[in-house]
């Protein structure tokens, strides 16, 4: 059914480390066009590291990532560039600048890239802050903001020069249910009207599930299941309805490699650290 | 991105063909508010537009805000699908007078 469609994000036997940690182990993804994918497990699973590795931010071990068929870890600096700028991206405690107004952060990267009318800018920045229903609040400083404020100045910023992707981290972290279910019906809305294609790191499973096309389960690095709502609810797999059902599951202990774990591999007499 | 102008029962009509983006918007800008700024209607035809982003919404916005302070009228006509739904997404079609086709623009 999916195959008919365009592939725009392409992740192929990904592999990533934090120093000597392995955080992605052989890591295979696409996500199509248009689509709206969620990428979800437990803490320390990897699924934020996967959503930085797809929008550029990390170097990787080994494997491909590619964005429209480009490799940007591979691209020219101006052809990454480019690329770069089709990208959106709202990170999970908003990053405004706290020194600039909401409207002079949202208008940032027009000022940055184009060299577009000030009043055509200034329009622009207008339409976005519409979009997340935050008219009228160009002039306050972020700290003015609420939670939920903040999160919707952050996705205008992310939407201002017209991305084609757009990257979430968490959106619904910190939120009331309420302003969290305006959120999903705006990245809802965003796939809708502008054919966007955005992957959504949360952990919310009301969210994933009401906004998903397809939903992708991390565990300790390793992809469990790429799936429809559907196909991720009734899977069979104890993992997956234990991350589904929020039950946690005792790790089986190998006590070698916990006393290494513990001793640092080696028991020297007087050791301090 | 091309732009062509003819005149009907008094109306000047702007056609855009192509992408209204960031990067031809600034030309699509300028020939607006030039149009606004000398006739009284202003029809912008939009059925050749493949894609138009933003900036391009922007520059509707601010031309009718123009042709509005100089007293004349300003509309879209055969606006597409694609166009349509940028346009909702801000709740610019409650805004802009939108007409089906040119002839229903000129009637």
């Amino acid at each position: 059914m999916t195959d008919e469609r365009k592939k725009v994000i392409e992740v192929k036997d990904l592999v990533t480390h934090y120093g000597d940690r392995m955080i992605l182990d052989n890591v295979n993804l696409d996500v199509y066009e248009g689509e709206i994918l969620v990428i979800m497990g437990g803490s320390g699973s990897g699924k934020s590291t996967l959503l930085r590795h797809m929008m550029g931010l990390e170097t990787r071990t080994s494997g491909s990532i590619k964005l429209m068929g480009e490799d940007l870890e591979k691209l020219p600096m101006k052809e990454a560039f480019d690329l770069r700028k089709k990208i959106g991206v709202a990170f999970q405690g908003g990053a405004l600048i706290s020194s600039m107004t909401v409207g002079e952060n949202i208008m940032l990267p027009l000022a940055e890239h184009t060299s577009l009318d000030p009043q055509t800018m200034e329009i622009m920045a207008r339409l976005k802050l519409e979009v997340v229903e935050l008219a009228g609040f160009e002039g306050l400083m972020p700290s003015e903001l609420s939670g939920g404020m903040l999160k919707r100045a952050a996705v205008a910023r992310a939407l201002v020069m017209d991305p084609r992707f757009l990257f979430f981290d968490e959106p619904s972290a910190g939120l009331d249910p309420v302003v969290s279910k305006q959120l999903d019906e705006l990245i809802l809305k965003l796939r809708d009207a502008m054919n966007m294609t955005i992957a959504v790191v949360t952990h919310e499973l009301d969210s994933a599930f009401t906004i998903a096309d397809r939903i992708t389960v991390l565990d300790r690095g390793k992809t469990l299941i790429t799936g429809t709502v559907d196909e991720i609810k009734n899977t069979d797999n104890e993992r997956i309805q234990n991350l589904l059902n929020r039950r946690s599951e005792e790790d089986i202990l190998d006590p070698e490699e916990y006393l290494n774990r513990l001793t640092g591999g080696d028991v020297r007499p007087n050791a301090v650290w | 991105m091309k732009i062509s102008t003819t005149e009907k029962n008094g109306a000047l009509i702007v056609a855009f063909e192509g992408d209204v983006d960031l990067e031809h918007s600034p030309t699509a800008r300028k020939e607006l508010l030039a149009a606004v700024s000398k006739n009284s209607a202003v029809i912008v035809d939009l059925h050749l537009v493949s894609y138009i982003d933003s900036s391009g919404v922007a520059c509707l916005v601010e031309s009718f805000q123009t042709a509005r302070k100089n007293g004349g009228t300003f509309c879209l006509a055969a606006v597409s699908e694609s166009a349509l739904r940028v346009l909702q997404l801000a709740r610019l079609d409650k805004i802009f007078t939108i007409h089906t086709s040119v002839d229903e623009a000129i009637g």
